[in-house]
């Protein structure tokens, strides 16, 4: 048998709200402390209790965190869903099972670890309720002692974690070493599957996304949150509740340097982040779909009063409640376009969770900046899952607060006009209330309006000022991050954003090795940047990856490139789970074969 | 009032402005609207009151109510917001900068239909906002339809009545918990200025409901918010004084005459007892009178009730003193040295991993 060594995928089945995250997060992290790029991958009920639950932990010497759409190592710990579950498995896999569990013989080429996990958590305590609790440490024990993951890293990870809570702690360890006891006398390896340390992952953290971004927005200096609690973007204003308690109050008065406020619905969220905005300071909110379809009017109110704020939205699947706790990229149109009339916003597009970190701050500037609301579209599998990254750099520059006149300013100034194009950049002016100096006043109103913020419904200026508009998202298109050409040179190009990436990285080596080899652009942000029109003249044959059922990057990268429109195919993932990179090589690989066969 | 006149020979307030440098925009209003009645009392009470133009923002939502921001306080930032959504843009406002003191304006449309989850919210919250309905019962800007503060039985321009019960926003406030509620007439200067001198010294939100008779689609027989059928059915709960902090009490009322409210800011109301003494620090007995003047088709008048002790949003919050949107940068970035620690802890695993389920 030969041994697969760091290349695998654990599944683990289990019922939510059985306390397994404790034991899913030790498995995690005492891999990636031996050096082993990992990843960690939650698929989770819209409910609080007792609904199926999984857990995947990919390893991977070649360092590919994107999901898969195969796992090699199944855990079972829910009756309800183990048949379902291991009908699943390819030959060669392994199953470890608490032994109280029944589910049809399967083929001999899956190799089945009974372990009486319930009866081995008797002798480690003797409480009913923390058996249950604690026995998901059992499959920890069993499988570190199986695939061989050092004792030493499961510990520290367990300490880690539960370091503050020593009875805790004792708990888990009993339990841990429980399954590996029982694996050394009762289970011989029958796998090929196992863990060898390499030096990979050192000085890296792992966080997910919506964490990532909080961190970004408080060294954003943000200061009015509100919100309206949403799956899945409910964790980025909790994580950012939690920093900016420990860490933005006044050293003096011990006073908080922020307002976090829980609204009412999205419509209010926005409002308030709009009049926060108006008034001086860095406001955001975070929100999903649904809560986004809320706040188009008042979106199209911002653009056009011209009202910096920062909106994030964690995409999950639509339309309607849709798939709330599944992943995808379907918000990209509806976001760009958000609000009657003629409006246009800048979207980030972050890839990475070093990306929402950097993004959160980038969307205050890029907001500040151009006096517009300004989204960031993540999604669940980037927002809520487990990522590797780079520790994230302390920002190396002061904030963009934009074109503010204060009295100082104004002093200096013969005239204020609140939408004038004074610097031919679209972006004009602004004064805030509070400002002593009655030359900075102004009116701001959702109607009609002229230079001076005065009331208008003439034609023409009318169109003067959406023309202007017009200008600032030309000054956006630089403004915004710039795509990243991962790769050029290839037979055909391919252009992907956000969460995708780690799946296009691991697609484009799959490819390659059937001889295809690609160009890669990662979009970045809304509006398009020169360098992608370029990137699709460049390639006689376009594939645009993207979550969703119908291409909507692919159609806007259409539109703006029509001579090119032919060439610009769509390889598509909308099923709710994060992509997967044999779904791209074989997405790209069918039209190819099209492509070729047609060319024969 | 406490005012000086100069050479020139107008007078000015205690903060040195003519009562033009109150003034707004023309208004585009209807001749004869109770609206812009209301725009001339709060001219008249932000002069006496010596307020300064820059320190104040005016909100509103959408409606003929809504452009009034527009003809009052020229020198003071003005948000016209989307329909209904004021509450939240006060909300975000005051948030960003606590220092100011805001004016919303509303209709009943606005307030009573579309927005009425956000003003809940705002009571609720008890954001300080001076929130001024201008009541007609109907939708002016769209040509008449019935508002959700129509009584029962008031009927439209071509005679049909409307059979759905009201919303009596200063009850709903009441029970939210609003420290400040009051109810007017637009045609009541006299008893309008002196309830809006003391919203401005409120800490919390104060609601001021203005009966406003709309002269273009709501004045005929049959309405009973035209100025006739407000005039008749007008039952004021007491006469109103307000003497601010800054100016001794200097008229002297008989024993027994009066209430006194007093302001934390330390101005006091002056309430003269008429028929009945009614004590507006009960909000038992005012939700009474409400009810009861609804059923005796009366319109009650003055300050409906106050508690000026209810929770303040700002100690909720623990926000510092000073406007959050005029922090510089350092007191909002943290130091690297916390940056390091953070990333430390996701490193070593410490950090809480995973926000999702299971």
């Amino acid at each position: 048998m030969k041994p697969v060594v760091n290349d695998f995928s654990i599944h683990v089945a289990t019922v939510n709200g059985s306390g397994s995250q404790t034991a899913n997060s030790v498995l995690l992290r005492a891999i990636f402390q031996m050096g082993i790029p990992v990843s960690g991958k939650n698929l989770f009920p819209s409910n609080i209790a007792g609904l199926p639950t999984w857990f995947t932990i990919r390893a991977s010497r070649d360092g590919w965190v994107a999901r898969r759409a195969h796992h090699e190592i199944l855990v079972v710990m829910n009756p309800e869903t183990a048949a379902a579950d291991v009908a699943e498995l390819a030959p060669g896999s392994m199953v470890v099972v608490n032994d109280t569990i029944k589910f049809p013989d399967l083929p001999e080429d899956r190799v089945v670890y009974r372990v009486p996990m319930t009866k081995l958590m008797e002798s480690v305590t003797t409480d009913v309720k923390l058996r249950r609790l604690v026995v998901n440490m059992i499959y920890v024990g069993v499988l570190a002692e199986l695939l061989g993951i050092e004792t030493a890293e499961v510990d520290r990870a367990l300490q880690a974690q539960l370091g503050r809570k020593p009875k805790a702690l004792a708990l888990n360890q009993a339990a841990v070493l429980a399954g590996m006891a029982y694996v050394r006398e009762h289970l011989p390896k029958r796998d090929p599957y196992r863990v060898e340390r390499m030096n990979l992952t050192a000085g890296k953290i792992l966080i997910d996304g919506n964490t990532a971004g909080a961190l970004g927005c408080m060294l954003a200096g943000v200061t009015v949150v509100s919100w309206y609690p949403i799956t899945p973007s409910s964790s980025l204003v909790e994580s950012l509740i939690g920093f900016l308690q420990r860490h933005r109050r006044d050293p003096a008065t011990g006073k908080a340097t922020f307002a976090v406020i829980q609204a009412e619905d999205e419509i209010a969220a926005i409002g308030m982040v709009l009049g926060a905005g108006w008034a001086g300071a860095r406001a955001m909110t975070s929100t999903s779909g649904p809560g986004i379809s809320l706040m188009a009017e008042f979106a199209g109110y911002g653009y056009y009063t011209e009202i910096p704020g920062v909106i994030w939205d964690i995409q999950r699947v639509g339309p309607s409640t849709g798939l709330p706790t599944r992943t995808a990229q379907a918000d990209l149109s509806f976001v760009y376009g958000l609000s009657h009339g003629d409006t246009q916003f800048p979207v980030l597009l972050p890839g990475s969770v070093a990306e929402c970190y950097e993004f959160a701050q980038h969307a205050f500037d890029v907001a500040e900046r151009l006096q517009m609301p300004v989204f960031v579209l993540s999604d669940l599998d980037l927002g809520m899952n487990n990522w590797m990254s780079d520790a994230f750099p302390y920002p190396d520059k002061p904030w963009d607060r934009g074109k503010v006149l204060d009295d100082a300013a104004l002093a200096k100034v013969a005239k204020f006009e609140r939408y004038r194009d004074v610097d031919g950049d679209g972006i004009p002016y602004r004064t805030l209330p509070g400002t002593k100096d009655w030359k900075g006043t102004y009116f701001t109103r959702g109607s009609g309006h002229d230079e001076a913020a005065r009331y208008t419904e003439d034609p023409h200026a009318y169109v003067r000022n959406m023309d202007r508009l017009r200008r600032k998202l030309d000054t956006a298109r630089e403004l915004v991050p710039h795509p990243e050409l991962v790769a050029q040179g290839g037979e055909v190009g391919l252009i992907a954003y956000g969460s995708s990436h780690w799946a296009m990285l691991e697609a484009r080596a799959e490819l390659a090795a059937t001889g295809l080899e690609t160009s890669y652009l990662r979009v970045r942000a809304l509006p398009l940047h020169a360098s992608v029109h370029e990137f699709v003249r460049q390639h006689e044959r376009v594939y645009v990856i993207e979550q969703n059922r119908d291409g909507q990057l692919a159609d806007r990268i259409r539109l703006e490139v029509p001579e090119c429109a032919a060439r610009v195919k769509s390889v598509l993932h909308y099923d709710g789970l994060p992509l997967d990179a044999s779904s791209v090589t074989t997405g790209v690989l069918a039209h190819e074969s099209v492509t070729q066969g047609a060319a024969r | 009032m406490s005012t000086a006149t100069p050479p020139t020979g107008q007078p000015v307030n205690r903060i040195g402005l003519l009562k033009a440098d109150y003034d707004g925009s023309k208004t585009t209003l209807c001749p004869g609207c109770g609206h812009n009645a209301i725009t001339g009392g709060i001219i008249q009470a932000a002069w006496e009151s010596g307020l300064e133009p820059h320190r104040v923002a005016k909100l509103s939502g959408i409606g003929c109510s809504s452009k009034t921001p527009a003809y009052f306080l020229g020198h003071s930032h003005g948000f016209n917001a989307v329909h209904g959504r004021m509450p939240s843009i006060a909300t975000g406002v005051h948030a960003a900068n606590r220092t100011l003191l805001l004016i919303g304006v509303s209709g009943d449309g606005d307030t009573a239909s579309i927005g009425l989850g956000q003003f809940c919210h705002l009571v609720r919250r008890n954001v300080p906002v001076v929130y001024i309905i201008e009541n007609n019962g109907v939708y002016g800007l769209t040509k008449g339809q019935f508002s959700a503060t129509a009584d029962v039985g008031s009927t439209m321009k071509g005679g049909k009545a409307n059979q759905l019960m009201p919303v009596d926003l200063c009850a709903l406030a009441i029970e939210l918990g609003c420290g400040f509620v009051a109810r007017s007439f637009s045609g009541d200067q006299k008893q309008l200025r002196p309830l809006l001198k003391a919203a401005f010294a409120h800490p919390g939100t104060a609601v001021i409901d203005v009966v406003s008779p709309c002269v273009t689609f709501a004045d005929h027989e049959g309405s009973t918010k035209s100025y006739a059928a407000v005039k008749e059915h007008d039952a004021p709960l007491h006469d109103i004084d307000y003497v601010p902090y800054y100016e001794d009490i200097t008229v002297e009322y008989a024993p027994g005459t009066t209430r006194e409210v007093t302001m934390p800011d330390g101005s006091h109301v002056i309430l003269k007892k008429l028929a009945d003494d009614y004590d507006p620090t009960d909000d038992h007995k005012a939700l009474a009178t409400l009810r009861e003047a609804r059923q005796d088709l009366k319109l009650v008048t003055g300050l409906v009730y106050v508690n000026t002790a209810t929770h303040r949003f700002d100690d909720e919050m623990q926000t510092v003193d000073e406007g959050l949107s005029t922090l510089p940068l350092d007191r909002v970035r943290p130091p690297k040295s916390v940056l390091d620690a953070i990333m430390a802890s996701y490193r070593e695993g410490s950090a809480p991993v995973g926000a999702g389920g299971g």
